[in-house]
């Protein structure tokens, strides 16, 4: 099978039975992405497939040859963390760290939806030209990722700043998508 | 290397607990402030390395076959086809698994980690509905997850008690409830209560709960020879490893357990039957194998909170003091463990009344053994104590916080002991201040929006300081200046490495760049378990007595040359990287100066921390405030949680910003159990039926608000540090202040947890 992870071509031999997140942990090494529940309902393994995030999980594996595959391993840049990880370490977005690569996949999908005007299900105006970004669209957006310890205000606190510091134009995608683009 | 001995203990300069202080108590520094979390930006990343991330070469995957009755005998168990299955290595079963010795019940022995005594995996015995039967090894996980689907097994029933209704007909009195008496009389507490003027007499109910930390259970082990390594996901190493090696019959250095992140614990990651399974596994493959359980298999092999049955009854006088105070009840158990979830201790100091009576009872049953969960006890006794408090202050027309101030205790109620240190009613006070309680209407129903009730609520939270002995710690400091301390702990997202280094900092009086913490390896000394909110206290008692160690040392090494010649002990300080006279400024000389003058790379010391005399002492926990404020739809019966506040009295807080974390963690349990959170056991078959996180509702992003920290940072006298330990507090009283709340916004007492739609409809 042949992926694109992380900006790197990759090829691996795996069980066509692989769940995405088994491949990428078991036979790929990157074991940045979590496993929690294995039936997609803790998002700890989200990961972005051409930036639309996704639960690695509930993913057959040779699906997603071909496709562009960003793991948390691959969100900083040159050893330097993507701000929305800096954030997450100033707010103390999470204690474990274990849901925490899946939050920080998640958020930056979520980003792009909201870029993209995609409502959710507590979007007042479904016909407004821009969804309007409060904390309860950032928790609704949000809630399909469990975090056990409880870390859900600094998770809240670290998306709400870095989406603040990052105009429209720029949303905080990974530093290879934004050189892609 | 130095240990202490009794007589040194009583040195001049040595902390002597419930004598003298800790000199900590009064020295700042890096202490308190809000640092970020150490190991912050490896978790942000996807390096940290957690129990099922360590690579071996050779390595095999195993998975489960669970029993699917509750009690009985295997009569058949059909291996051929899992054994037949592409890349199958080996199926183990109870007929050619190595001989294991039993674990011991935690608690036992110095070394018992076993959740439960029961054999694993020796005989065809089934002691519950879930147990393992068989473990399949193979080339990939995914080999060995069908093979486990194509065991086949025949079992011959025996009656089994999967009732809770039926058991509690047959109730059993514990010798003791972890160490205390189980039963506590003052005076005849159902007389005074029959002669109250004011009375309230409930039965309150809490379910069965499990931790689901989002980390699976799991462990990479590998033998070599005799020598056994196992990468666990843990939070009693040293035990963990001490149990093992009796298990397997090994010397207990040849077992090395690591385990630097854990991705929650809560109670739940000890000493299961799958890391036991997979060193057995393991040796008779003569492969490296990696165990992660399924979501399913984390409910049907490592037990949760159990079930309670309360009752309290409180009989008041006119002008809200208590004449009589009654806990009782009883939770569901088993006959091989030893978890009675001492849901009675809180009143045991909480509250002044005239007359008390505390007793609580096990029923047996046919189950996965129950464990402690986050506050075992406290968290769901609370719940009924709090509960009834509120129905009294509402019987009475009294607040609630100003009844809790009229039953204010000035000594420990049960058992006279002095406080060391409490401040509950304060800690109301500046919570009932910032969350504006004042705003509450004492009659229920009487804020409204829309189709939205809106009430508050309060409960005490509480929860004991305890300090466990038998940690050791070691200090290293090189002749850069730069200090490492060691001790086999555990931080599974408390913050115990960035706190540590922060109290290392401030104790030795270097900058906290200069510090490292290592922990999370048996190969360290002696740690003590994470649990039960005792780790940093016991690391701090270990870290004192190694630090009194390393100045005296210092102080040899420093010898007549230095302006520290002739003092001892008690005559010095540690500040500004070195030693110094207490009230002699000039007389000082750093540690870089004494190692280098005496010749030395390094110096190293080593202590155990003394015995916890002040828990004999002193009457010692931890105090807080919890503050709710629910909507709830006339319509649907939805409970949502708009605002939440927790004030807490826990002592000396180490750091601003990762205590106020796990006060918010704890809290948000809280509301999970409040609101959502129940594992459903099947009273038929005795089988967990929501084995699953879509089933089992832990609370998502948007059950949970904006939470309010506060807390009054006054220092324990009796701890080191002044810290008493928080990552249990957080979770006590949340469920009653959220019920309190429910009333006070419906008028409807929901005693029976959690409180779904269908109570409120």
């Amino acid at each position: 099978m042949n992926f694109t992870i992380n900006g790197q071509s990759v090829e691996v031999e795996a069980d066509i039975r692989s769940s995405l997140l088994d491949l990428l942990r078991n036979s790929l090494g990157f074991t940045g992405t979590k496993k929690g529940c294995d039936q997609g309902a803790c998002g700890a393994c989200t990961v972005l497939v051409d930036g639309e995030r996704i639960n690695s999980c509930l993913a057959l594996a040779v699906q997603y040859q071909g496709r562009s595959i960003t793991t948390v391993e691959g969100l900083g840049s040159d050893g330097a963390l993507h701000p929305l990880q800096q954030a997450f370490v100033e707010h103390d977005g999470f204690q474990c760290g274990y849901c925490t690569p899946g939050q920080l996949c998640s958020a930056i999908g979520m980003a792009r939806e909201i870029e993209r005007n995609v409502p959710s299900v507590v979007t007042a105006d479904l016909t407004a030209a821009s969804v309007t970004v409060d904390e309860t669209e950032l928790r609704e957006r949000m809630s399909g990722n469990l975090c056990r310890c409880g870390a859900y205000n600094g998770i809240i606190e670290a998306i709400s700043e870095t989406l603040a510091e990052t105009s429209a134009s720029q949303t905080p995608a990974s530093s290879h998508e934004r050189a892609r683009a | 290397m130095s240990m202490q001995s009794e007589s040194a203990n009583t040195r001049p300069g040595r902390w002597q607990p419930a004598v003298t202080q800790d000199p900590m108590l009064h020295k700042h520094g890096a202490l308190g402030q809000p640092v970020s979390r150490i190991d912050g930006p490896l978790k942000v990343q996807g390096k940290a390395r957690f129990a099922a991330e360590f690579p071996y070469d050779g390595l095999c995957y195993a998975a489960l076959a669970f029993s699917t009755i509750a009690r009985g005998r295997i009569t058949a168990l059909d291996t051929t086809a899992a054994e037949a299955a592409p890349g199958v290595v080996l199926v183990m079963t109870h007929r050619n698994a190595p001989r294991m010795k039993a674990p011991s019940l935690m608690m036992s022995s110095p070394t018992a980690a076993g959740a439960s005594d029961l054999p694993v995996m020796q005989d065809d015995e089934i002691h519950w509905n879930g147990q393992p039967i068989a473990v399949v090894l193979a080339e990939t996980q995914e080999q060995a997850d069908h093979a486990a689907s194509l065991v086949r097994a025949d079992y011959a029933p025996l009656p089994a008690v999967t009732s809770f209704d039926e058991a509690k007909k047959s109730p059993r009195q514990l010798d003791n409830l972890l160490g205390q008496p189980p039963v506590v009389e003052i005076g005849d507490a159902e007389a005074a209560l029959k002669a109250a003027a004011v009375q309230v007499d409930q039965i309150y109910r809490t379910p069965r709960h499990n931790h689901n930390a989002i980390e699976l259970h799991a462990a990479t082990v590998a033998w070599t020879g005799d020598e056994l390594r196992v990468h666990d996901a843990s939070q009693l190493l040293d035990l963990t490893a001490g149990q093992l090696a009796d298990i397997f019959g090994l010397e207990s250095d040849k077992v090395r357990v690591s385990s630097p992140f854990v991705g929650g614990g809560f109670g739940g990651k000890c000493l299961w039957d799958h890391q036991i399974l997979a060193c057995a596994a393991a040796r008779l493959a003569g492969r490296p194998v990696r165990i992660m359980l399924s979501r399913e298999g984390v409910f049907r092999i490592v037990g949760g909170r159990t079930l309670t049955e309360q009752r309290v009854a409180l009989g008041a006088s006119a002008d809200g003091n208590l004449d009589a105070l009654i806990h009782t009840g009883i939770a569901a158990m088993t006959t091989h463990n030893s978890c009675p979830e001492q849901f009675t201790f809180p009143a045991r100091h909480l509250y002044a009344a005239k007359s008390i009576r505390l007793a609580q009872e096990v029923a047996d049953m046919d189950m996965l053994a129950n464990t402690f969960m986050r506050a075992p006890g406290e968290s769901v006794g609370t719940f009924a104590l709090e509960c009834a408090i509120d129905e009294l202050a509402d019987k009475l027309g009294l607040d609630p916080i100003e009844l809790r101030r009229r039953i204010e205790p000035e000594t420990d109620p049960t058992s006279g002991k002095p406080f060391s240190s409490r401040h509950l009613i304060d800690a109301y006070e500046k919570g009932a201040e910032r969350f504006g309680w004042d705003r509450r209407s004492p009659t229920p129903r009487q804020r409204r929006d829309g189709e939205w009730l809106i009430g508050m609520g309060c409960a005490t939270a509480t929860y004991p300081y305890h300090r466990f002995p038998g940690g050791a710690a070691r200090i290293r400091l090189t002749a850069g200046g730069q200090v490492t301390v060691s001790t086999a702990v555990h931080d599974m997202g408390m913050g115990t490495a960035t706190a540590q280094a922060q109290h290392i900092a401030a104790r030795l009086g270097v900058p906290l760049n200069q510090v490292s913490f290592e922990y999370g390896d048996t190969t360290l000394p002696r740690g003590v378990i994470a649990g039960g909110s005792t780790q940093t206290a016991s690391i701090g008692g270990a870290v004192i007595a190694a630090t009194e160690v390393f100045v005296e040392e210092l102080l040899k090494l420093a010898g007549n040359d230095s302006p520290l010649a002739g003092l001892s002990l008690a005559e010095v300080e540690t500040r500004d990287g070195g030693i110094g006279h207490r009230d002699d400024a000039a007389r000082f000389e750093s540690y870089e100066s004494i190692l280098r003058r005496s010749g030395r790379d390094e110096l190293v010391c080593e202590a155990d921390a003394p015995p916890p005399a002040e828990m004999e002492a002193f009457s010692m926990h931890s105090y807080g405030a919890q503050f709710c404020e629910v909507r709830v739809s006339e319509i649907t019966g939805e409970v949502r949680v708009s605002r939440f506040l927790g004030s807490f009295d826990a002592g000396r807080i180490l750091n601003a910003k990762t205590a106020t974390s796990q006060f918010k963690g704890g809290i948000i349990m809280g509301i999970g159990l409040a609101l959502t959170e129940e594992t459903n056991f099947d009273p038929r078959s005795g089988r967990i039926v929501n084995a699953s996180l879509a089933d089992y509702h832990v609370p998502v992003q948007m059950d949970v608000p904006a939470i309010e920290i506060l807390y009054t940072d006054i220092p324990d006298p009796q701890a080191p540090m002044g810290a008493r330990g928080i990552g249990e507090i957080g979770i006590t009283g949340v469920g009653a202040a959220v019920a309190n709340a429910v009333y006070n916004a419906t008028g409807k007492r929901i005693r029976d947890l959690p409180i779904t739609l269908d109570k409120l409809m």
